[in-house]
């Protein structure tokens, strides 16, 4: 696979290109801030990780990438560009045209994501008549050519299957085949792998590594595994409290991680090697997003907070190229201008 | 008040031993068909030594979670049996309480196992007074117990269980089950639906516990890089059967059943720069309900000849105390040994 890093800054036009997302949701009781100012960019081909832990943020970001928060109780800021066209405005009649074209997601669990009463064949073909105005016969044959694509066996009976007569690792191959039925520019897929089998989750991953680099698809992961995100990032960006807190390509923030959280989450992950010693752990628990602290939302769980840590919320600083990091402890400010101006 | 059971049978005697241990479900009879089973669990034999951690690896469906029920007899084995420190379990041997009260079990779902309308304190003293401890007692023990799984007592036991965090409801699960001072513990995938900061917490926490109460742990994970962490000898399981049996240095290092190289070659590489090229296995386990005949494994393995389907493979013995069921290992044994 060619690793050669993705010039997201230089590219003259991102794919995506969030800036200050923010998302809350207005509940009885509280407003709850699960994202509260993200910057995203993404180049077209490039595979992108958002690791974060329950709470984090992360799937309500790659949510409101595609706007599918719920509308009545959601509140959404700031700037969102996907493939030029600005997602913030866009009407409902123009979403349905985005959403699937443009862009589509692939969920956790295919059982729940899949309508039951319809067949395989069935639900891909209505999404492809649906976008392309195409006869129903020629999409049943663009279905069966995406099962094959996404290496189902003897795909050509599988079109006839209801999703509950699939093993849980074909109906998530058959959900891809449908995310990709038409042709979308970029690829949302949240935790794909969390509900397979571990034999199962590394076909899933060398699958999706390569449909991206043979349709040239630019992809964001969500996902809490530090490994999954080793096998298909270009690069990763790890969230915490509705914030990005480092970000860089996947080689250094596996090798070298910066900011506390994430050493403290590669300290606290089990892997080859942590036998017989003791796990280094984060104390405490994540934050109420309710409730946010003032200043770093870690800060709380921090080791080496420092009194300034808890009055206001540090910006993202760039340490070396492509490496962002939002902790003024290990990187402070006077070294770096902020880059998000 | 409660005391731990005794040891009866010694250091060399295994505290728990599993003899042709076989549970298989029946599905709904249909007319014309014959009646269909779910082999969910078939013969198997394993035991436990005191003071170890035995993990029990396997995928979805491979009967890791039904033999841990079989074990705490929650349900009944369609044949085999359990011993525990040399007594049988059941009518002739141990009664059901007097064995539950040695060996107790933490489930994966924090929340479904407690009582959501119990407080963390009344949960936790619940087991003892229904084993004859008084309340005040049973509560002063609630509140030793909290402290040893690092709740304070103060802030926690009169809360209720959607009131703390997942991590810490497991907490309270670790605590209900060391109350009645048991001597094993079942633990069914304990910390899977924990984020990664707190499944390290809570591992640390029950290898402190472990060493502090003096425990024998069963620990069933689908996770090889938890189970190597925790465990000090492994089990893999394929389809109710025991595919390979080992200490986990040498099961890790020099894995011997076809099942157990494509499972610890499925773990993500944790390096860009050594990414997984292949998945070492295609397709999903096959369905429990008909297995393939001769070796349940030789539809997704690479090494499966003729005899693979005709015959089910013996367990052999590779080095002192690993052995596993596969014709092509034993076949290269006798290779070397000629």
């Amino acid at each position: 696979m060619n690793m050669a890093s993705p010039a997201t800054a230089a590219s003259p036009t991102p794919l995506v290109r969030a800036r200050d997302l923010c998302v809350s949701f207005a509940t009885p009781r509280a407003t709850v801030n699960a994202v509260n100012g993200v910057n995203l960019d993404l180049a077209q081909g490039e595979s992108l990780c958002i690791l974060g832990e329950s709470g984090s943020g992360k799937s309500v970001t790659l949510r409101a990438l595609m706007r599918l928060n719920p509308p009545k109780r959601t509140v959404v800021t700031g700037e969102l560009n996907v493939a030029n066209q600005d997602v913030m405005q866009m009407t409902q009649a123009q979403l349905s045209q985005y959403r699937g074209p443009v862009v589509s997601m692939i969920f956790q669990e295919p059982l729940s994501a899949l309508d039951p009463v319809f067949t395989i064949g069935h639900q891909i073909a209505e999404a492809i008549v649906r976008h392309e105005g195409i006869s129903r016969k020629a999409a049943r044959a663009r279905a069966l050519s995406l099962l094959e694509l996404v290496q189902i066996p003897s795909a050509a009976r599988r079109l006839g299957a209801y999703p509950h007569e699939l093993s849980g690792g074909l109906r998530q191959r058959a959900m891809i085949a449908m995310a990709l039925s038409c042709n979308p520019r970029l690829l949302l897929a949240d935790e794909p792998t969390t509900a397979l089998d571990a034999t199962v989750q590394i076909q899933i991953l060398l699958l999706l590594r390569k449909l991206q680099r043979e349709l040239g698809m630019g992809v964001i992961f969500v996902t809490h595994d530090i490994g999954v995100a080793s096998e298909v990032a270009d690069r990763v960006a790890v969230m915490y409290g509705g914030r990005v807190v480092e970000e860089a390509p996947v080689e250094i923030l596996i090798r070298s991680p910066r900011h506390p959280y994430t050493s403290g989450l590669l300290g606290a992950t089990v892997h080859a090697g942590t036998r017989g010693t003791r796990l280094t752990t984060i104390p405490g628990a994540p934050p109420d997003l309710a409730e946010l602290p003032a200043g770093c939302a870690f800060a709380p769980r921090c080791t080496r907070a420092e009194p300034g840590c808890h009055k206001a919320v540090p910006p993202l600083l760039e340490v070396t190229a492509g490496h962002h990091v939002r902790c003024p402890v290990v990187c402070p400010a006077r070294i770096q201008a902020p880059i998000n101006v | 008040m409660i005391e731990r059971m005794p040891d009866r049978g010694g250091p060399q005697q295994p505290l728990l031993i599993a003899r042709g241990l076989t549970k298989h479900f029946p599905l709904s009879k249909s007319l014309m068909r014959r009646r269909e089973v779910v082999q969910a669990v078939d013969n198997i034999d394993f035991s436990v030594m005191k003071g170890e951690t035995l993990g029990i690896v396997g995928e979805s469906g491979c009967g890791k979670s039904t033999a841990s029920r079989l074990i705490m007899q929650l349900i009944e084995p369609t044949s085999g049996e359990v011993i525990f420190d040399g007594e049988s379990i059941g009518r002739s041997g141990l009664s059901l309480k007097k064995y539950r009260r040695q060996v107790q079990m933490v489930f994966q779902d924090s929340y479904s196992s407690l009582n959501p309308r119990l407080t963390i304190e009344e949960s936790i003293s619940y087991a003892p007074m229904v084993h004859g401890v008084p309340k005040s007692k049973a509560i002063s023990r609630t509140h030793e117990l909290l402290e040893a799984v690092g709740l304070a007592p103060s802030q926690y036991a009169r809360r209720y269980p959607h009131e703390l965090s997942g991590g810490q409801r497991q907490r309270i699960n670790i605590a209900r089950a060391l109350a009645l001072h048991p001597r094993l513990i079942v633990l069914d995938e304990p910390v899977s639906a924990l984020d990664k900061s707190v499944e390290a917490q809570v591992l640390n926490l029950l290898i402190d516990l472990k060493k502090q109460f003096d425990l024998t742990y069963i620990f069933i994970s689908h996770d090889l890089n938890v189970v190597e962490h925790v465990a000090d000898r492994v089990l893999v399981m394929y389809l109710g059967k025991i595919a390979e049996i080992g200490p986990v240095d040498s099961l890790f290092s020099d894995p011997a059943h076809p099942y157990t190289q494509a499972l610890l070659d499925s773990r993500p590489s944790m390096d860009p720069s050594r990414r997984r090229t292949e998945p070492p296995l295609f397709g999903d386990p096959p369905n429990p309900i008909n297995p393939p005949s001769g070796c349940r494994f030789r539809t997704r393995c690479r090494k499966a000849w003729g005899l693979c389907a005709e015959q089910p493979p013996p367990f052999h013995q590779i080095k002192p105390n690993h052995s596993a069921s596969c014709h092509a290992v034993a076949l290269e044994a006798e290779r070397v040994s000629e």
